[in-house]
C-alpha cells in the first residue's frame, strides 16, 4: 500500500497542478505536514527543471502554501524567473507570488527592477496592470527611487485601467521615496479631474492618505474637493473627500463655516447610511473646530445628535456601534447635548454585544458630572456583579476607576463614598487589577488629607479580613490592595482607632503567604504601627500596653526574618533588634517614644509622574556615554514584576528628618486630640505650602459619625456605597434649604467663593458643594522643569517624510522643482551594477552614481530654498547653473571623474545633442519634460535627432507624447552607454563588438542574472556532496544560520542523515530542548538518487571577530537493493568572519559622517596581480564579502557592510595597474583584519 | 489603508489572506489565528466591527467582517476607511465571486485561491480601495482570463502538447471561463486525461449540489 502511494506521487511529481496539491491535503488530514513536505520536495523538483510551464505551477502551488504559514523565501529566484516569463499567464502567477512573499529585505528584489520597468512599458494593459498590483506590494526604496518615473509616465496612459493603478501606486511610491512626492504632485492633482471615475476615485484616495498624516500642506486643495464633493455623485469618492474635510476643518477654521451648509443638505438628502455617516463625523470635526461663541449652529449639533439617536436606536447593531462611536466624538465639545441622550446610552450599557457596551462605557466617561456620578458609578456596579467574562468586568472596573478619578477627582464630592467604592470593588474575584485599585487608594489617601481617618478605617478592616483576600491563591491580582491597606495604615497610624488591634492583624503567621514585596511594606509599617503605639503610650503611668507591644513584635517577627525575600528578611530583622533594644529600655523604665516616632516623622507629598523627566540635565552632562565599557553580554530585561509599585518605593527610602521637632508634635498631638472629638479635620502646619485647613460652614453635615463603618464590610455582599448615595442625597436637600436661607440673609460670604475655586465643572453644578473641602494636593515638579513637549511624532512613522510643503509648487513658479528635486531618470544604481557582474557589460558606471552624488547635493538644496525668498527663483538657478560648472572644474582638476574626459569626447562627435554636457544634466532635462513643473530650467533639447537610429520596437508604441519622451530619454541613456563604452573598454576591445550591437534593442531586454553561489564545498565522498554557506542573522546579534546542501552522489538511497558538531566554547549548534550538547539533529528528509535538498543549521555565536573552524561528523545509511551501509563524513565548518556581516545599505552622506566620527581603527592591504575589470572586483566584494557600494568615482569606491553585532566595516578600494589597494575602517580592529585577510585570500584564489 | 484581508472558514481554516504590510509568516498564522478566535466567539446579530485588533497596526485598526455561510470574511483597516464603506466593499467583494464562479462556495475558494486573489487584486490595490464597481471588475478579470486563454489556444488542436503542459500546470480551468467560446470547451475536454477529467467532474458535481452559497444564505438571514 505504501509502495503504491509512493509508486503513484512519483508518477505524478509533474502532473499534481494547485487542485491537486489542494485534494491531497485535505486527504491527508492526519499527516497534512508530512504530506507537505513531500509536495515540497516535489515542487524543488519541478523548479529546477527548465520548463516555464512546470516552474510558474511550482510556483502556484508554492503561493498557496505560504497561505498555510509555510516560509517559501527559498524560491524567491524561481519567483522572480516567474516573473519574467513572456506569457501573461505565468507573469500573473509570478506576480501574485511576489506579492504574497516578497519584503523588503527579500534581496532578489534588486534583480527585478528591470523586469518590471520592461512590463510597466509594455503595449499589453494587462501586462503592466499586474506589474503595478505586485509593485505596490512589495515595493522598496530602492525600487521606488528607480521606477517612480515611469510610473509618473503611466498616470498619463491612455487606458483607464492602468491610470487608476499608476495613480493609486503612486502613494506607496510617496512612502518609500518622498523626494518624489514634490516632483509628482502637480500631476496627481490634474488626477482629481480625471474624465475617468475611477481615475478621479483613485486619485482623491491618494491625495485623502497624504492629507490624513499632513494636512496643513493640502489646505490649498480644498476648493477643488469642495468643487468636487458638491458635483460628484459617487458614494465612495464622496466619503473620501468628506472625511478629508474632517481632518482639514482643525487647521482652517473659515473652511469649516462654508462646509456647514452642504453637508447639512447631504445629511438630509442621502439615503445611503455610510454617507450620512460620514457627513455627521465631519460636521462634528466642524463644530469642534469652530470656536464656541457660535450660537448659530447649535441647530447643527442638535441635527447631528438627532441623526446618531436614530443611528443608536436603529436595530442594526452596526450603526448603533457607529452612532456611540459619533457620540463621543461630540461629547467632548458638547457635553450637553448628549447628556440628555443618558437614557439611551445607560440603555445601551445592557447591549447583549460587548464592542456596543464598551463604547457605551467610553461616552459615561464624559458623561458624569458632580451630580450623576453617583448614581453612573452605582448602576456600573450593579453591571460588574451581574458581568460574566473577566475581561468585560476588568474593563468595567477601570472604567468606574477612570470615571471617578478623572480630572483630579473633579467630580467626586464625597471621598467616603469614593473609597467605600473601592474597598468594594476589592471583593472582585480574580480580578487583574488589584494594582489599580491599590494606587487610587494611596493617591486618595495622600492626596485627600481630609480622608485620611476615614481611609486608615477602612484599611485597618480591610486588613482584619484579609484573609478574604488571600483565601484563594489563584485571586492573585487583588492581594495587592493589602499592600496599599498596610502602608496607609502605617503611614497614617495617627488616624487609627485601635492601633493595637491593626498590629496583631499585621502580624498574623497567614501574611507570610503574600507575595514577598507586600511583606515587605507590612514588616515596615507593623514598626510604624508600633511607634504610634509607644507615642499613645507616653505618658501613661501603665507601661503594660506599650509592653505587650514589644512582645508582640519580638515573638511575630521571626517568622519574617526567615522569609525567602530579601527585603522582607532585611527589614525583618532590622527592626527585631530595633525592638528587642526598647524593649530593653522599656523595662528600665525610658521614655522611648519619642526617639522611636522620629524614625518615620515627615511628611510625603505625592510627586508628578513626569517630573523626573522634568528635570534639566545640567550643563557638560552627557547621559548617552558610557561610563564604564559597554558590557558584552546583552543582559536580559525580564524583571519587571513591580512597574505599579515601584514609583512608591523610593518614598521609603527617602530620608527623614531625623531631629525631633517639639512643635511639631505638640501639634500633632493636639490633631489627635480634635479628632477624638469627632472632628475629622486637623490643622495643618507643616511646613509644606499647602493651603491651611479651616472650619467650613458644612462640616455638620459630614457623615462619618452616623455611619458604622466596620459592620457592612463584615457581612460581605452587603454594598455599603449605598448608604452613601442616599445620605449624599439628603445632604444636597440640606445644603439646598440652607443655601436658601441663606441667600435670603443675602448670602454674606466666602463659602461661594471658595466653591468656585474647587469647582471648574458645569455652571449648574455649582451648588453642590463637596461633603469634605477637599485639599487635593498638587503633584510636585521639580524646579525649572523644562516645558511640556509631549507631542512628538513617532520618528519611525514614514509618514513624517512626507511632510512636504506642497502649495508652492502649483501656485506658479513661486517655488520651482530643484534640480535635486527632478525624478531620477532611468539609471543603474551602483549597488546594482555590483551585485551583478554580468549586467556590468553594460558598463555605464557614471550614470551610477548619479542618485548617490543627488541626495547629498539635494539637502543642501532645500535648506538653501526655504532661506531663499521665492522672488528670487532666478538668481538662484543662475547659481545653480554656476554651482554645476563648479563642479565640473572641480572634477577637472581632479582628473578622476568621468565627466571630464567624456566632455572632450563629445566635441569630436558632432551626434550628440548640446545639452548632455554632463550625465547629472542630461538627467535634469528629460526630468523636467517628464515632470511638467512651472519655472523648470528652461534648457532645450532639439526636439528631433535625425541621426539617431530609430528604434523600431519604440515606435509601434509611440502613441502619447510622454512615450516620445521616455523615448528620448532611453536614447540619452543609451547615448551616454555608449559614450562611456567607448570610453571605458578601451583596454577591453574584445567586449566591444559584440555590444555595438546590441545596443539597438532596449535596455531592458537584459534577463534577470542567474545567481552566484556562495556556497563552498564542506565535504565530499563518494556517496555525498555537501556544501554550505553561512548567512548572519539580522534579528539576533549572536545567531547565525547554515545552509547546507546534500546532494546524493550515489545510485543509493540515502537515509537517517545525522548532523553534529563539536561545539565551542564560541560557537553553539542550536539543539532542539530537552537534547544533550553532544546530540546529533537529525536531517529532516531523505535523498533519493541524484537529488539534493537543503537544511538549515542555526548557531550560537558568542564573539564574532575572529574566525573559528568547527569540526563535525555527517552520518548517513546508504540503502540500495542488496544491502545498506552505514557511513561516515567528517568536515570541518569553517566560520569566517565575513559571514558575520551583513549586506547594509548606506547613503554617502551616512557613511560620512561614520568616518568623520573617528571611533573607527584603520588598516589597509595591497593586492598585487589582480587582472580583472575593477566592477568584477567590487561584485566580487560584495557578494562574496557582504558588502554594499557607498559610492564609487571612476576606478576608486567606497563600500559598507555591518556585522551581526553592529559593527561598522567601511572600505576604500582603489586599482591602479593590477594593484588594488584596500584601505579599511572598522570599530573592532581584530575583526577588520581577519576580514581583510579573507578578502586577499579570495582575490588569491582567482 | 486596508492593512490585511482575510478569509477563513467557521473552524479558522486560511481562504485567503492577503496582507498589504509584510509579516514573517509565522505571525501571520498567530494573526489569523487570534483574529479567528475573536471574530468566531461573536455572536450574529452583534455588530460587525472589533477593536482590539492590537494584533496588527494598533488602536487606530479595526477589524470589519461578514460571516457568509461557512466563511468570515474578514478586513483590518485603519480609520481612514469608512466602516460602512467597508462593508459595502465585503458585500461587492462576495457578490463578485459569486458572478465568477457562478454561484461561489468555500470549495471554490478552496480550490481557486489563485483566482481570487486575481479578483481582489481587481478591488483592492496595496492596502487601497481600487475599484468598487463589480461590472468593471468582472469585465476586467473576464478579459485578463481570456487573455490567458488566447495565449494557449489560438491554434488549438495544433499545439495539443503545449496544451497539456498548461493543463497540467492547472492554470486553465476547462470548465469555467470558456463562456465565450463554446467549441473550445468541447474540444478541451476530449483532450484532457480520462482519469483527471473524471475526477474533476465529480468534484464539480457532487460539491455544486451539496452547497448553498453564502449569497442565499446572507439573503436568508436578513
Amino acid at each position: 500500500m505504501a509502495l503504491k502511494i509512493v509508486k503513484g506521487s512519483i508518477d505524478r511529481m509533474f502532473d499534481k497542478n494547485l487542485q491537486d496539491l489542494v485534494r491531497g491535503i485535505r486527504n491527508h488530514k492526519e499527516d497534512e505536514a508530512k504530506y507537505i513536505s513531500t509536495c515540497i520536495d516535489e515542487i524543488k523538483q519541478e523548479l529546477k527543471q527548465d520548463n516555464i510551464a512546470v516552474k510558474a505551477n511550482a510556483v502556484c502551488k508554492l503561493t498557496y502554501l505560504q497561505m498555510l504559514g509555510y516560509d517559501v523565501s527559498w524560491a524567491a529566484f524561481n519567483i522572480v524567473e516567474v516573473m519574467s516569463s513572456s506569457k501573461f499567464t505565468y507573469k500573473r502567477i509570478g506576480y501574485l507570488a511576489a506579492s504574497q512573499c516578497f519584503h523588503e529585505s527579500t534581496d532578489v528584489i534588486m534583480l527585478t527592477t528591470n523586469q518590471i520597468r520592461k512590463d510597466l512599458s509594455s503595449p499589453n494593459q494587462y501586462d503592466t496592470g499586474v506589474a503595478l498590483t505586485g509593485l505596490s506590494c512589495f515595493v522598496t526604496p530602492d525600487l521606488a527611487r528607480d521606477l517612480a518615473n515611469d510610473i509618473m509616465t503611466l498616470m498619463s496612459h491612455t487606458k483607464p485601467y492602468i491610470r487608476k493603478k499608476a495613480v493609486l501606486i503612486m502613494y506607496k511610491v510617496f512612502l518609500k521615496y518622498p523626494e518624489s512626492l514634490r516632483p509628482a504632485f502637480p500631476r496627481l492633482k490634474e488626477k482629481l479631474e480625471d474624465p475617468d471615475p475611477g481615475v478621479q476615485s483613485a486619485a482623491v484616495n491618494v491625495i485623502c492618505e497624504l492629507a490624513r498624516r499632513n494636512p496643513k500642506n493640502y489646505l490649498s486643495l480644498a476648493p477643488l474637493f469642495f468643487k468636487l464633493m458638491t458635483s460628484s455623485t459617487n458614494n465612495w469618492v464622496l466619503i473620501k473627500i468628506i472625511k478629508l474635510f474632517g481632518a482639514l476643518t482643525p487647521l482652517e477654521p473659515r473652511l469649516g463655516k462654508k462646509l456647514i451648509e452642504p453637508l447639512t443638505n447631504l445629511i438630509h438628502s442621502t439615503s445611503a447610511m455610510s454617507l450620512l455617516y460620514e457627513c455627521v463625523n465631519t460636521v462634528i470635526a466642524v463644530l469642534i473646530s469652530l470656536s464656541s461663541g457660535m450660537p448659530n449652529h447649535s441647530a447643527s449639533i442638535q441635527l447631528c445628535v438627532q441623526k446618531l439617536r436614530i443611528l443608536i436606536e436603529d436595530s442594526d447593531q452596526n450603526l448603533k456601534y457607529l452612532g456611540l462611536l459619533a457620540m463621543s466624538k461630540i461629547l467632548k465639545t458638547h457635553p450637553k447635548s448628549v447628556q440628555s441622550h443618558k437614557d439611551l446610552i445607560l440603555q445601551c450599557l445592557d447591549d447583549k454585544d460587548e464592542s456596543i457596551r464598551l463604547r457605551a462605557l467610553d461616552l459615561l466617561y464624559g458623561m458624569v458630572s458632580k451630580k450623576n456620578l453617583m448614581e453612573i458609578v452605582k448602576k456600573l456596579m450593579l453591571h460588574v456583579d451581574k458581568a460574566e467574562g473577566t475581561t468585560y468586568r476588568d474593563e468595567l472596573l477601570t472604567k468606574i476607576i477612570d470615571i471617578c478619578s478623572q480630572s483630579n477627582y473633579q467630580y467626586i464630592t464625597n471621598f467616603e463614598w469614593y473609597i467605600s467604592i473601592l474597598v468594594e470593588l476589592t471583593r472582585l474575584e480574580g480580578t487583574r487589577h488589584g494594582h489599580l485599585i491599590a494606587s487610587q487608594m494611596l493617591d486618595v489617601a495622600i492626596r485627600v488629607k481630609a480622608i485620611r481617618v476615614f481611609a486608615v478605617a477602612q484599611m485597618a478592616t480591610l486588613l482584619d479580613n484579609a484573609h478574604m483576600l488571600t483565601g484563594n491563591t489563584q485571586r492573585n491580582g487583588i492581594c495587592e490592595v493589602l499592600y496599599a491597606a498596610a502602608w496607609i495604615c502605617g503611614e497614617f497610624s495617627e488616624h487609627l482607632e485601635n492601633p493595637m488591634e491593626t498590629l496583631e492583624a499585621m502580624l498574623r503567621p497567614k501574611v507570610a503567604t503574600l507575595p514577598g514585596h507586600i511583606q515587605a511594606v507590612y514588616v515596615q509599617n507593623a514598626a510604624k504601627l508600633f511607634a504610634t503605639v509607644l507615642k499613645s503610650q507616653e505618658g501613661n503611668t501603665d507601661s503594660t500596653t506599650a509592653q505587650e507591644a514589644s512582645q508582640l513584635m519580638i515573638d511575630r517577627l521571626p517568622l519574617f526574618v526567615q522569609s525567602a525575600n530579601l527585603e522582607v528578611q532585611e527589614r525583618a530583622s532590622c527592626i527585631l533588634q530595633l525592638v528587642k533594644y526598647i524593649q530593653k529600655l522599656q523595662q528600665k523604665d525610658v521614655e522611648v517614644s519619642e526617639e522611636v516616632c522620629a524614625l518615620f516623622a515627615g511628611e510625603l507629598n505625592p510627586v508628578a509622574p513626569k517630573a523626573q523627566k522634568k528635570v534639566p540635565i545640567p550643563d557638560g552632562l552627557d547621559l548617552d556615554a558610557w561610563i564604564n565599557e559597554p558590557p558584552s553580554e546583552s543582559e536580559s530585561e525580564d524583571e519587571q514584576p513591580k512597574a505599579i509599585f515601584s514609583k512608591e518605593e523610593p518614598k521609603h527610602s527617602r530620608p527623614r528628618h531625623t531631629e525631633v521637632d517639639e512643635k511639631e508634635l505638640a501639634r500633632r498631638r493636639e490633631a489627635r486630640k480634635q479628632e477624638q472629638a469627632n472632628n475629622p479635620f486637623y490643622i495643618k502646619a507643616s511646613p509644606s505650602s499647602q493651603k491651611v485647613y479651616q472650619e467650613t460652614p458644612g462640616v455638620e453635615h459630614i457623615p462619618v459619625v452616623q455611619i458604622d463603618l466596620s459592620v457592612p464590610l463584615k457581612v460581605p455582599g452587603l454594598p455599603m456605597s449605598d448608604q452613601y448615595v442616599k445620605l449624599e442625597e439628603e445632604r444636597r436637600q440640606k445644603e439646598r434649604a440652607e443655601k436658601k436661607k441663606k441667600d435670603k440673609k443675602k448670602r454674606k460670604e466666602k463659602r461661594s467663593g471658595r466653591g468656585k475655586k474647587h469647582d471648574s465643572g458645569p455652571e449648574s453644578e455649582e451648588d453642590i458643594t463637596p461633603a469634605h473641602m477637599v485639599d487635593i494636593v498638587t503633584e510636585e515638579m521639580p524646579e525649572n522643569a523644562l516645558p511640556s513637549d509631549d507631542d512628538e511624532r513617532d520618528p519611525a512613522d514614514p509618514h513624517k517624510a512626507l511632510d512636504i510643503d506642497l502649495d508652492n509648487l502649483e501656485s506658479a513658479g513661486k517655488r520651482p522643482l530643484a534640480d535635486s528635486e527632478k525624478l531620477p531618470v532611468r539609471s543603474h544604481r551602483a549597488a546594482e551594477v555590483l551585485k551583478s557582474p554580468a549586467e556590468d557589460e553594460e558598463g555605464e558606471n557614471v550614470s551610477s552614481l548619479e542618485p548617490k552624488k543627488k541626495s547629498s547635493k539635494e539637502k543642501r538644496e532645500k535648506k538653501k530654498d526655504k532661506d531663499k525668498d521665492r522672488k528670487k527663483s532666478k538668481e538662484e538657478k543662475k547659481k545653480k547653473k554656476h554651482k554645476h560648472e563648479e563642479k565640473e572644474e572641480a572634477d577637472l582638476l581632479c582628473g578622476q571623474a568621468d565627466e571630464p574626459a567624456f566632455q572632450s569626447e563629445e566635441t569630436n562627435e558632432v551626434v550628440t545633442p548640446p545639452t548632455s554636457t554632463s550625465a547629472d544634466e542630461a538627467a535634469t532635462v528629460a526630468a523636467a519634460e517628464a515632470a511638467p513643473a512651472p519655472g523648470a530650467i528652461s534648457v532645450t533639447t532639439p526636439d528631433s535627432e535625425p541621426e539617431e537610429p530609430k528604434d523600431t520596437e519604440m515606435e509601434e508604441t509611440k502613441s502619447s507624447k510622454h512615450k516620445k519622451k521616455k523615448q528620448k530619454r532611453e536614447k540619452e541613456d543609451k547615448e551616454k552607454k555608449k559614450k562611456k563604452k567607448h570610453h571605458h573598454h578601451h583596454h577591453h576591445h574584445g567586449d566591444k563588438g559584440g555590444e555595438e550591437s546590441v545596443q539597438n534593442g532596449t535596455v531592458e531586454e537584459e534577463e534577470p542574472l542567474p545567481p552566484m553561489s556562495n556556497y563552498c564545498l564542506l565535504a565530499e565522498n563518494s556517496y555525498i556532496k555537501v556544501a554550505y554557506d553561512i548567512q548572519g542573522n539580522l534579528q539576533d546579534g549572536s545567531q547565525v544560520v547554515v545552509s547546507v546542501i546534500f546532494e546524493n552522489k550515489c545510485d543509493s538511497f540515502l537515509k537517517s542523515m545525522e548532523f553534529n558538531v563539536l561545539d565551542s566554547l564560541n560557537s553553539k549548534l542550536q539543539r532542539p530542548e530537552g537534547s544533550g550538547p553532544h546530540d546529533s539533529l537529525t536531517i529532516p528528509f531523505q535523498l533519493p538518487p541524484g537529488v539534493s535538498n537543503e537544511a538549515r543549521f542555526v548557531f550560537t555565536v558568542q564573539s564574532i571577530i575572529m574566525p573559528q573552524k568547527l569540526k563535525g561528523t555527517l552520518t548517513f545509511i546508504v540503502k540500495n537493493e542488496e544491502s545498506s551501509t552505514h557511513e561516515k563524513l567528517d568536515f570541518k565548518l569553517h566560520f569566517t568572519c565575513t559571514s558575520y556581516l551583513i549586506t547594509t545599505p548606506c547613503y554617502s552622506d551616512a557613511f560620512a559622517k561614520l568616518l568623520e566620527s573617528g571611533d573607527l581603527k584603520s588598516s589597509s592591504i595591497r593586492l598585487e596581480g589582480v587582472n580583472m575589470p575593477f566592477h568584477h572586483l567590487l561584485a566580487r566584494i560584495c557578494f562574496h564579502h557582504h558588502f554594499s557600494v557607498v559610492e564609487r568615482i571612476d576606478s576608486c569606491a567606497s563600500m559598507y557592510s555591518r556585522s551581526i553585532q553592529g559593527h561598522h566595516v567601511c572600505l576604500l578600494v582603489k586599482i591602479s595597474s593590477q594593484t588594488v589597494s584596500v584601505d579599511a575602517k572598522c570599530d573592532e580592529p581584530t575583526l577588520l583584519g581577519n576580514v581583510l585577510d579573507e578578502i586577499k585570500q579570495t582575490f588569491s584564489q582567482c | 489603508m486596508i492593512k490585511a484581508i482575510l478569509i477563513f472558514n467557521n473552524h479558522g481554516k486560511p481562504r485567503l489572506s492577503k496582507f498589504y504590510e509584510h509579516f514573517n509568516e509565522d505571525i501571520e498564522q498567530q494573526i489569523i489565528r487570534e483574529t479567528f478566535h475573536l471574530v468566531s466567539k461573536r455572536d450574529e446579530n452583534v455588530c460587525n466591527f472589533l477593536e482590539g485588533g492590537m494584533l496588527i497596526g494598533g488602536s487606530d485598526y479595526k477589524l470589519i467582517y461578514r460571516h457568509y455561510a461557512t466563511l468570515y470574511f474578514v478586513f483590518c483597516v485603519d480609520s481612514s476607511e469608512s466602516e460602512l464603506g467597508i462593508l459595502d466593499l465585503i458585500q461587492v467583494f462576495v457578490e463578485t465571486l459569486d458572478k465568477c464562479f457562478e454561484n461561489v462556495c468555500e470549495l471554490d475558494l478552496i480550490f481557486h485561491v489563485d483566482k481570487v486573489h486575481h479578483i481582489l487584486a481587481e478591488m483592492v490595490m496595496g492596502g487601497m480601495v481600487l475599484e468598487t464597481n463589480m461590472n468593471e471588475i468582472i469585465t476586467q478579470v473576464d478579459l485578463q482570463n481570456k487573455m490567458e486563454k488566447s495565449e494557449f489556444f489560438p491554434f488549438f488542436s495544433l499545439f495539443t502538447d503545449v496544451y497539456l503542459s498548461v493543463y497540467q500546470a492547472g492554470q486553465v480551468d476547462t470548465g469555467r471561463y470558456c463562456r465565450s467560446t463554446c467549441s473550445c470547451r468541447i474540444s478541451c475536454k476530449e483532450h484532457e486525461p480520462p482519469g483527471n477529467a473524471q475526477k474533476h467532474q465529480h468534484r464539480r458535481h457532487k460539491h455544486k449540489s451539496a452547497k448553498f452559497t453564502f449569497l442565499q444564505v446572507a439573503t436568508a438571514r436578513s
